[in-house]
């Protein structure tokens, strides 16, 4: 089957055998209340309330929202506002105590139907983990009929293995989500796609799912991006979302493979997401490792944990190389939907010049784009072109900016580009 | 504690630079030179030399004078000065080479605004504007196979003996052997002669990734195609192979279609525009070798196809995956 192209990057996976530490609970901890995308959420506790884990903190009547939970019992000390690596937004910050103890109202969730599955992803708090930090609950809330489920484990970002880690290390929990939403979703066939730079976990997966004629597990070339929605859905079903489209407009659901893996936790604890597995890597970083880490927890202590040399730190990217933020401080905190801490040294620029119509962008780009010709367009203002040559699509994987000789930002033009149309 | 740098994604880039793109260029140049140096004897190396800095000194003037940031750095200066003294014949005298590289530099590339924005072959324009301004000088070429620096009678230019390059020689008598034209023995432009070192250069271009083979195959395989069919009504299929051979060979057309045809800047930017390229150059370059009054039509193909190469473009671009036809205005 043909397939969409991407382009080869060092997989620099250091920490694909290390086990998944548990993050000691940190003194404080600050929830950011724009964890997901949509609507913010507003706090529902005040100054001084005492709190459990699990307790709401936070919640919207937005369509596209969900709620925050805290990850530790303590004090609530301020409500603040404070400028995350997605914009400004409230934030909660809370005073660990020393009981830690679970709040009473953790109980698993009772699912008899659709309407009771989706209602509990939305009281779960559950965001897709892979990056973008969709809404789970609306995700599977779709008006048309879906018949493949597809399960994102390509896991195609440099030095990131938090996706791998869950799945050699709890692939139980893996494949039970998946049966979760098919049944409640009323899916025929799942398919899980894997990058071959992981074939333990491929191994693994396919022999958990020898007898579920119904769930199969593909490999996958080990190129970047395959774990963009559009190229692994292609690339496994031979389905082409279109311009517009959604994946279930093509009959497909897209889910993270910790995502899943949450949603079969979720369905046996009750316990909302509040804690998540992350990489921390980087060539500043002594000990690169992956942690189980409370949501809201500040990024500096998880540099200290892991031996990051604070004098050095230029960079500190929130996610992968290819695709993450930049951080302005070490007291960011963790989101729900970071997957990854990196700390380098150095800013990787390239001088700019000219551009010297090599092609290399154009050849780079998986969706068949042409990135200088919109660079060039955007500067004249030239939105006719820019929609012509559909800047719409673009999907800032960043394959046009890295493979650049020139150094121009063309992923980052393109966003802009699209304030144009 | 330190500030952070916040920059947007992605935050890690490839290694290729433009001015790793120019070296690559440079160095699959080595050969050819070294070999020039060997067939055409030191003149030939300072004549290649006063092209290169001359062209950098150009470059460097002009944007001092333009205000603009210096790009020297970025050694595209260097490789159109390369270009053009392989363009070349042995005896031209220095200084019309260096009236050359400033009509290639200041004229064609600085005044369009400098790398990526001229629409013409900086080098292909320089030889096309000597040509015309100095058309004797630039037709007066040196038989190696007489005047080399391992022959012991060689005492420089002075009685250069103007003979014909090997294509407008006439057949069959007088042509040069096929060992000839592929090491260079012959007469002919600095740079144009031998066409092995000239073809490890463009393979190691085809490697680095840095040229698509498309141009080059399409461009030199027009040519003979077209040639070995004009051969065959001429005179029979053997001929025709032979004609189609010989006219690969000789001449400034492997120079021109691994190092000319493939330059970024000024050629179509897909690969469908690169052999739609690739095919009009040979085409030109079969006419006017065919039927023109110029022996040599590579330069005149090339700037040809340079011009219509923004037309080319527009008719190639690429349907990206996923686009849904735009509907019609109402
Ligand atoms: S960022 Fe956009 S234009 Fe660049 S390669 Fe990715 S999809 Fe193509
Ligand atoms: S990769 Fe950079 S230099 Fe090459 S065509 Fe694209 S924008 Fe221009």
């Amino acid at each position: 089957m043909r397939k969409i192209k991407g382009i080869h990057l060092k997989h620099n996976k250091n920490t694909a055998s290390c086990q998944t530490e548990k993050f000691p609970i940190p003194k404080e901890v600050l929830i950011p209340m724009n964890m997901n995308m949509g609507a913010n959420s507003e706090p529902v506790v005040k100054v001084g309330d005492h709190v459990n884990i699990g307790d709401k903190i936070g919640d919207s009547n937005a369509f596209l929202s969900v709620p925050v939970h805290t990850g530790v019992s303590g004090t609530v000390k301020e409500i603040t506002e404070i400028h995350a690596v997605n914009g400004k937004c409230k934030a909660i910050r809370i005073e660990t105590d020393e009981q830690q103890t679970v709040s009473k109202n953790i109980k698993p969730p009772v699912i008899n139907n659709r309407d009771d599955f989706v209602k509990a992803l939305r009281e779960s708090g559950l965001t897709g983990l892979g990056g973008a930090g969709f809404p789970t609950h609306i995700k599977h809330n779709p008006s048309v009929p879906i018949d493949i489920l597809v399960i994102n484990a390509a896991e195609c970002e440099p030095y990131i293995t938090s996706d791998h880690r869950q799945m050699l290390e709890d692939s139980d929990a893996v494949i039970g989500g998946i049966k979760l939403v098919m049944k409640h979703l009323n899916i025929p066939q799942a398919v899980i796609g894997i990058e071959g730079n992981k074939p333990d976990a491929i191994k693994l997966l396919q022999d958990k799912t020898k007898s579920d004629s119904n769930i199969t597990v593909k490999k996958l070339p080990s190129v970047y991006p395959q774990g963009a929605e559009k190229i692994l859905v292609f690339n496994l079903t031979g389905r082409l979302i279109k311009e517009k489209q959604l994946p279930s407009d093509q009959g497909v659901i897209v889910m993270n493979v910790s995502t899943a893996a949450y949603i079969h936790t979720y369905a046996k604890t009750g316990m909302p997401l509040t804690e998540r597995r992350i990489t921390v890597d980087g060539d500043l970083i002594k000990k690169p490792c992956n942690l189980f880490v409370k949501i809201g927890t500040p990024v500096s202590e998880i540099l200290e944990y892991a031996g990051c040399d604070m004098e050095k730190l230029r960079k500190l990217i929130m996610g992968g190389t290819m695709m993450g933020m930049c951080a302005y401080d070490i007291n960011t905190v963790i989101s729900k939907s970071n997957n990854a801490v990196l700390a380098f040294k150095k800013t990787a620029e390239k001088k700019m010049t000219n551009c010297i119509r090599c092609g290399r962008c154009i050849k780079a780009c998986p969706l068949n784009l042409m990135p200088t010709e919109l660079e060039k367009a955007y500067y004249r203002k030239d939105s006719t072109t820019l929609k012509k040559l559909r800047v719409g699509l673009c999907m800032n994987c960043g394959c046009c900016t890295y493979v650049c000789p020139a150094g121009r930002q063309l992923a980052q033009i393109n966003q802009l580009a699209k304030n144009l149309i | 504690m330190n500030l952070l740098k916040v920059s947007p994604s992605p935050h890690i880039r490839g290694e290729m630079t433009t001015q790793r793109v120019m070296l690559c260029v440079l160095i699959s140049l080595v050969p050819t030179v070294i070999a020039s140096g060997i067939l055409f004897g030191l003149p030939a190396l300072a004549l290649i030399s006063t092209c290169v800095v001359s062209s950098i000194f150009f470059e460097f003037v002009t944007r001092i004078i333009m205000k603009r940031e210096q790009t020297i750095g970025d050694l595209s200066a260097a490789v159109t000065g390369l270009i053009l003294a392989l363009n070349i014949p042995p005896s031209l005298p220095w200084w019309m080479a260096v009236i050359g590289c400033f009509v290639a530099i200041v004229i064609v590339k600085q005044l369009f605004g400098g790398l990526g924005q001229n629409f013409a072959n900086p080098a292909v324009v320089g030889r096309i504007v000597l040509m015309l301004s100095f058309g004797s000088a630039m037709t007066t070429w040196t038989d190696p196979k007489y005047h080399n620096t391992f022959n012991p009678l060689f005492d420089g230019y002075d009685d250069v003996i103007a003979s014909a390059t090997p294509l407008t020689r006439e057949f069959p008598e007088a042509r040069a052997s096929y060992l000839d034209l592929l090491f260079g023995t012959t007469t002919g432009c600095l740079g144009e002669t031998c066409a092995v070192a000239l073809l490890i250069g463009g393979i190691y271009l085809i490697i680095r990734k840095i040229i698509s083979p498309v141009t080059p195959i399409a461009f030199i395989g027009t040519v003979g195609l077209l040639s070995f069919i004009y051969g065959i009504t001429d005179n029979g299929v053997m001929y025709g192979l032979e004609h189609a051979l010989y006219q690969m060979l000789s001449g400034g057309l492997i120079l021109g279609a691994f190092f000319m045809a493939t330059d970024y800047v000024t050629t179509p930017i897909t690969n469908k525009g690169k052999l739609i390229f690739g095919i009009g150059c040979g085409l030109i370059t079969f006419i006017i070798r065919t039927f023109g009054s110029y022996p040599e039509g590579v330069s005149f193909a090339i700037l040809l196809m340079n011009i219509v190469t923004p037309y080319i473009d527009r008719f190639t671009m690429l349907k990206p995956i996923g686009a849904v036809k735009e509907e019609k205005a109402k």
